[in-house]
């Protein structure tokens, strides 16, 4: 039997680009302008179109999307900040969101009094906040800084009570939005599990970030948006994947660049074309250049790099001992190459260069090329996956 | 009005919490303290007496202290309308962040606003009551006109708030004008004059709706008489207006405050 606790029915939502009037100065001469001319035309255009879909209690959903792509404006939506221009939106119960931690803070006021003031606006009730303020306090690891101003806190120490507070506030939907960016790596961990912990107990959770692992690993179901409308919705694995193989094909040929990467292409040890491996796992990175003019002692250089764009790895063909190339105007080859992949569950960037060495020109770089995603069986953070065992752990003495 | 009262009813925690913010926050770090909220009254009230000496000047009438006291009482009411207003028409557009962040009744603003002023208020009245019980003057039974009219004040200040908070999201440029009625308002105002120095031409300035409640404090406690019935009645036709008409269009635009800000 399902149960849905979140709808949306053919959300549309109209945003006006260009100048409101903002102030009353403003506003007269336009009106006398408008008497004179007839309709005044704005440009318009749709930030939600036909948005549609369904979450069931105690599911856990994901939105993707690259920037732009409508995600805040339909978050906004679901927190009932922003009116849909036509559609529907049901909510059944009480929504809440992590949107933006701590807002509300006011710095003169103390930690503890800022407590009941975030707690207050995020809807939790005074006496509501009483019987769980000793579960913020330990939450938030701030019991000895209650009584100072929240002006001298650092901006870990601030994201972190206002998370406290957010997490313990129970709704019936809770909306996540990039708040596990917040504050220190320990932290993050805890922030993770009050996660999972909150989406055991029942709590049907909408979770949107650019962080496709954690979208990947909390989520079974998820959407993908594309400048306002919904272009896959479905298993998260699936969604992932379309986001990933979209965007990144073809960098714009530049006439002016006699070499070019022409194609990119990441298949498992099978041959298919994949974007999630396992930790471990073998993956084939299948580069084709294209040369527009004769060129002489060409490399292909790769390189990995995690989520913040730090190089995870790199080498080249000519590093690896393999002969340079030379091609012809038209020519085109494939490297073909293997690799590797002890890394941590994360995501990834593949990027490419062509490269000769002996003069130091780089023919082409297309970076990231492809995106892709490993996942692990055992619980490893980090960048490198050292393939842990515990081998014992006795007690002596 | 009465969707407006249910919605409040449901947040009045966080309406407590948020009045609580500023009455804290304006106290707390000053070292003034509670002084803050007898000063304004206290600057407008020797305003009054520099006028009223210079009055008694022109007509060669010497200053008395009865002169002086219905400024005093005068003073206070007016200095929370004038607190009440200012603060309230920017409490919308203070709190973006929070208001294109997070949904609540966003009501909440101009009334918390409006709410910490009523505590400065009343630490003034405070005062007042203590000036005026030394002062000798024998309490009547038009006293009880008393509360009645701090009411219609209140309903007055509510209504405007709601009104202001909003149009100033909408119209950036509504403070400045707010500001600058507010400045020269005490001159059409019967705080340090009273409406009966200009003969008949004074119920012009009843008009004013703050007037009639000032004039009628005046009344009730130093005159010993009833307010001005007709002039009374008519102050509560704006404050039913205003409390009839505001919080239903509040309502109906706040959806596009999101948008607005």
């Amino acid at each position: 039997m399902s149960d849905i606790v979140l709808e949306a029915r053919g959300l549309h939502k109209k945003f006006r680009k260009g100048e409101l009037y903002t102030s009353l100065r403003d506003l007269v001469p336009a009106l006398a302008k408008r008497a004179v001319k007839g309709g005044l035309d704005k440009s318009e255009f749709w930030a939600l179109k036909d948005v549609n879909f369904q979450v069931e209690r105690g599911e856990a959903f994901g939105i993707i999307g690259h920037n732009g792509a409508g995600k805040s404006t339909l978050l906004k939506h679901l927190c009932g900040i922003l009116m849909p221009t036509s559609g529907e939106l049901v909510v059944k119960g009480r929504l809440s969101a992590l949107i933006e931690v701590g807002a509300g803070f006011h710095p003169d006021l103390t930690g503890r009094d800022n407590i009941y003031l975030n707690g207050t606006i995020l809807g939790m009730t005074r006496a509501e906040i009483r019987s769980k303020f000793d579960a913020i306090v330990e939450f938030s690891e701030l019991a000895d800084f209650l009584d100072t101003p929240v002006k001298r806190y650092s901006s870990g120490m601030y994201a972190r009570l206002g998370f406290a507070v957010a997490a313990h506030v129970e709704p019936d939907v809770l909306v996540v939005d990039e708040v596990l960016s917040v504050g220190d790596f320990v932290f993050q961990r805890k922030s993770v599990e009050k996660m999972r912990q909150v989406m055991k107990g029942g709590t049907t959770v909408v979770f949107v970030s650019h962080n496709l692992r954690a979208v990947a690993d909390l989520c079974k179901r998820g959407m993908l948006l594309d400048h306002g409308t919904v272009s896959a919705i479905g298993p998260v694995t699936e969604v992932v994947k379309t986001y990933m193989e979209r965007g990144t094909e073809g960098a714009a040929d530049d006439p002016t660049k006699d070499v070019y990467v022409s194609r990119v292409t990441l298949r498992d040890e099978a041959g298919a074309e994949a974007v999630q491996f396992d930790a471990g796992q073998r993956m084939i990175a299948e580069v084709e250049v294209t040369a527009r003019r004769a060129t002489e002692r060409l490399a292909v250089v790769i390189e990995c790099r995690d989520e913040e764009m730090y190089e995870v790895f790199n080498t080249s063909t000519q590093r690896l001992g393999a002969e340079t190339v030379d091609l012809a105007p038209g020519e085109k080859f494939t490297a073909r190459l293997a690799l590797r992949l002890h890394l941590a569950p994360g995501t990834y960037h593949f990027g490419v260069y062509v490269y000769r060495y002996d003069i130091q020109k780089n023919y082409d770089t297309l970076t990231p090329a492809k995106t892709f995603y490993v996942r692990s069986l055992i619980d490893v953070r980090g960048v490198a996956h050292l393939e842990p065992e515990v081998l014992s752990q006795d007690k002596s003495g | 009005m009465m969707a407006m009262l249910r919605l409040l009813g449901r947040h009045r925690d966080l309406l407590y919490m948020l009045s609580r913010r500023d009455v804290t926050v304006k106290y707390k770090q000053s070292i003034m303290g509670f002084l803050w909220a007898i000063l304004m009254p206290l600057l407008i009230t020797s305003a009054g007496v520099v006028v009223k000496i210079a009055m008694a000047e022109m007509s060669g009438k010497a200053i008395v202290f009865r002169d002086v006291l219905p400024v005093a009482i005068k003073a206070a009411p007016w200095a929370f309308f004038v607190a009440s207003i200012r603060f309230s028409t920017q409490s919308l557009s203070n709190n973006y962040n929070l208001v294109t962040k997070i949904a609540f009744p966003r009501a909440v603003f101009p009334l918390s606003s409006v709410a910490s002023q009523l505590f400065d208020f009343a630490i003034a009245t405070s005062v007042i009551v203590v000036i005026v019980v030394f002062s000798g003057i024998s309490p009547t039974v038009h006293l009880l006109w008393v509360p009645l009219l701090l009411a219609l004040l209140i309903a007055q200040v509510v209504g405007l708030a709601l009104l202001l908070s909003a149009a100033n999201l909408f119209f950036r440029d509504v403070k400045y004008l707010v500001e600058v009625v507010l400045t020269f308002a005490i001159f059409f105002t019967p705080v340090f004059y009273s409406v009966a120095q200009f003969g008949d031409r004074g119920k012009l300035l009843l008009l004013n709706p703050v007037a009639p409640v000032l004039e009628g404090l005046d009344a009730a406690i130093v005159q010993g008489h009833a307010p001005d019935l007709f002039w009374t009645v008519y102050a509560a036709g704006w404050a039913v207006v205003l409390l009839l008409v505001t919080p239903a269009l509040f309502l109906r635009l706040e959806p596009k405050f999101a948008e607005s800000v």
